[in-house]
């Protein structure tokens, strides 16, 4: 086992954990703000990819990739407003029914509609091929996604700590009676965040779909891998959630460098270690209302 | 693919008439014994990472009814397919149960996963009802996992082995190289890299490496980075399902030099590669290239009722449901023991290749002509499905249809 091969291993990983993070941190949003289980989102992640798709062979790639998050964070602002609203204050259970059907739904819609085939798709011509740093190998077009996902974590860093939208926010995570009390009404808070975190599960599908099959499941193949990494960052905390999705990525990468097959089960095993440790997380708060 | 609204709400209506239809059935056994429909079971994974893989299987099995049935169904009585999806081994051995004894189907059709079929086969012979298997590649459910009610429509991994095998003999990427294997880490996958390291040992080659890949692997980076350092000669896919699409794609996606090929690709997969990320030299046990007037007119019928391309999973759901139905239709009885014995007769069938094939009563094998493709690029691809190119038959066509067969070594035992 040569060092080099390792280190390579874990920069990947770091890579790799972009893409989970931009998944998991819509779901923790959600869950931390509405109390909402999203058991949908990866739906939503299916629904961005397929409308990459589709977009593509009409527009070309450049103004889907734009158009398709932002079409999906609109449709999050519908589906907030026909149903997440009536469930923040609700027994989870119920939202947790309410986001499977939706999940369910939406996989059967796109099979309806689509096939159960996988899609199609390929890498933007202007976005192939590979760069060589050092001894190092990495695809110009999951650079590319590094940099996107960068930047959209940022700007959801901005508008959740810098803005006066974004201390709301926080505070009626913590308390929304009280700010109800300061005579602030959350729901159109929770709206926007609703469209953000489900346009960042879109923005998501529409980055992966051409380095991986497009297909009806694809939302719940790596949903289960999203939620892990929110358990393992810990509930409500921004940078927990980062942590979690780089070190699920480099533990994913150097497991299967050592022993390929238990590649996938490795992130479970990381988070029963982490949850035995930190049973709220690496970086969990303590939000009154969950306790 | 059409983005056609109409077509999936008519296909919805269908569902829930059939729905209607299959709950109003529930009327004494007696009723329908002789004169009415008869009940053919369609089990086949639709979730999961076959998923897109059974859809096809179901249009494949209800084309293959729906034109047995215009033409007056067999011996005057119409055929009726119960479908469901067979989730997981557990479950797949449960719903054949339940359709076996309760739903009264006379014998099941389907299955992709070896797992499964496994399950399915055993559930099958306690019962001693025919399954036939359209999708389970295993040599395993040749050999030790036999059994004389278990049939197979699907080839097995020898054969896919043995025929992208020839190809890459003749390219000289076997003796004195080395192999990357990718492989799927479940019964088929364990099954054919054991097939493949045969064929690579007794053909004067070596492994590079030979990783195992979970099933819901997505992201196949960190294996592709593995196989740049172990530097190959040759890297060998035995993944299967949506497996092979993201490897594809992301094995193009990182511009490796080292030439891919594998031994079995699902024509979704590599559909679904997109152009010029699918290369390299495949086995197929039937492609919508196939040139005989039985595959053309196959085509047509898929394409008029569905509006796209069948692929290998329909051909195989759509055969083993006309081969059943030629069966019954010769013994006038649709009981199990006696479709048995007639398949294992060595009677021929037609399925739509240039040879007829036939099931040999060693191990239930449907005995066939087998392809070899290998990909084209994207300059030669005249449409998105023209992704490969046929390179010929294996056997050839002076050669006996046995030889790519598993070896009879003794390890199917079928009770006299």
């Amino acid at each position: 086992m040569e060092v080099i091969f390792l280190l390579e291993q874990v920069l990947n990983g770091l890579l790799v954990g972009a893409y989970y993070l931009l998944l998991a941190l819509g779901l923790s949003l959600i869950f931390s703000l509405g109390g909402i289980v999203n058991l949908a989102h990866g739906g939503f992640y299916a629904i961005g990819a397929y409308l990459a798709v589709v977009l593509t062979r009409h527009l070309g790639w450049a103004p889907a990739f734009v158009a398709s998050p932002i079409l999906v964070a609109l449709l999050g602002v519908v589906v907030e407003r026909l149903f997440f609203q009536r469930f923040y204050r609700r027994d989870p259970i119920l939202s947790i029914l309410l986001t499977f059907g939706l999940a369910m739904v939406i996989e059967q819609s796109l099979r309806m509609i689509f096939g159960a085939a996988p899609l199609p798709t390929s890498i933007p011509r202007a976005l192939s091929g590979t760069v060589i740093v050092g001894d190092f190998l990495y695809s110009r077009y999951r650079l590319t996604i590094l940099a996107v996902a960068i930047l959209a974590v940022a700007a959801t860093w901005l508008i959740v700590y810098r803005t006066s939208f974004g201390r709301v926010v926080r505070a009626g995570v913590q308390n929304p009676d009280m700010v109800g009390a300061l005579g602030i009404s959350l729901k159109p808070y929770m709206t926007a965040i609703a469209a953000l975190a489900i346009g960042l599960a879109g923005l998501a599908g529409v980055l992966l779909a051409p380095i991986s099959g497009v297909h009806p499941a694809m939302g719940a193949e790596i949903l289960t891998a999203a939620f892990v990494v929110v358990v393992i960052g810990g509930l409500g905390s921004f940078w927990g959630v980062i942590i979690a999705a780089l070190l699920v990525g480099v533990v994913r990468g150097v497991t299967i460098y050592v022993f390929p097959p238990a590649g996938e089960a490795s992130i479970y095993l990381l988070m029963v270690v982490v949850l035995l440790i930190r049973p709220r997380g690496l970086l969990g708060e303590r939000i009154e209302r969950f306790e | 693919m059409p983005f056609n609204r109409d077509l999936s709400r008519r296909r919805l209506l269908q569902g829930a008439a059939g729905a209607t239809l299959v709950s109003s059935l529930g009327m004494p056994a007696v009723l329908r014994a002789q004169s009415g429909p008869i009940r053919i079971g369609h089990l086949t994974p639709l979730t999961g990472f076959l998923g897109p893989l059974g859809e096809y299987a179901q249009l494949g099995v209800k084309l293959a009814v729906s034109e047995i049935n215009e033409a007056g169904g067999v011996n005057g009585r119409p055929i009726e397919l119960v479908m469901e999806d067979s989730v997981n081994p557990q479950t797949a051995s449960a719903k054949a149960e339940r359709l076996l004894t309760r739903d009264d189907v006379v014998l099941i059709i389907g299955e992709i996963s070896s797992s499964s079929g496994l399950a399915i086969g055993q559930v099958a012979n306690r019962l001693n009802r025919i399954f036939i298997n359209t999708g389970c590649n295993s040599d395993e459910l040749r050999g030790a996992g036999c059994n004389p009610f278990m049939f197979h429509v699907e080839a097995a991994n020898s054969m896919y082995v043995q025929t992208a095998g020839q190809y890459l003999l003749e390219n000289g990427l076997v003796e004195g190289k080395s192999w990357y294997t990718l492989t799927a880490d479940y019964a088929f996958g364990h099954d054919l890299l054991r097939v493949a390291r045969n064929f690579l040992e007794k053909n004067g080659g070596t492994f590079a490496g030979e990783d195992l890949v979970a099933t819901d692997t997505t992201d196949f980076s960190p294996f592709i980075l593995k196989i740049r350092r172990a530097r190959p000669d040759v890297v060998i896919s035995n993944l299967s399902g949506n497996q092979v699409t993201n490897f594809i794609k992301q094995y193009a996606e990182f511009g490796l030099p080292f030439p891919i090929s594998g031994f079995d690709i699902p024509t979704t997969a590599a559909w679904a590669a997109g152009p010029g990320a699918f290369s390299g030299i495949w086995p197929s046990v039937w492609h919508h290239r196939v040139d005989t007037e039985g595959s053309k007119a196959f085509i047509t019928a898929f394409v008029e009722e569905y509006g796209k391309l069948p692929e290998n999973q329909a051909w195989g759901d759509y055969n083993a449901m006309k081969i059943v139905a030629a069966a019954i239709g010769e013994l006038g009885g649709a009981d199990s023991p006696e479709i048995a014995d007639y398949l294992r007769t060595g009677v021929e069938f037609d399925v739509l290749k240039h040879r007829p094939a036939f099931f040999r009563p060693y191990d239930n094998q449907l005995v066939q002509e087998m392809y070899a493709v290998r990909a084209k690029s994207a300059e030669q691809m005249e449409d998105a499905t023209d992704v490969y190119e046929a390179l010929g038959t294996v056997p050839l066509p002076d050669q006996s249809l046995e030889i790519i067969a598993p070896p009879r070594d003794g390890a199917c035992q079928m009770p006299a």
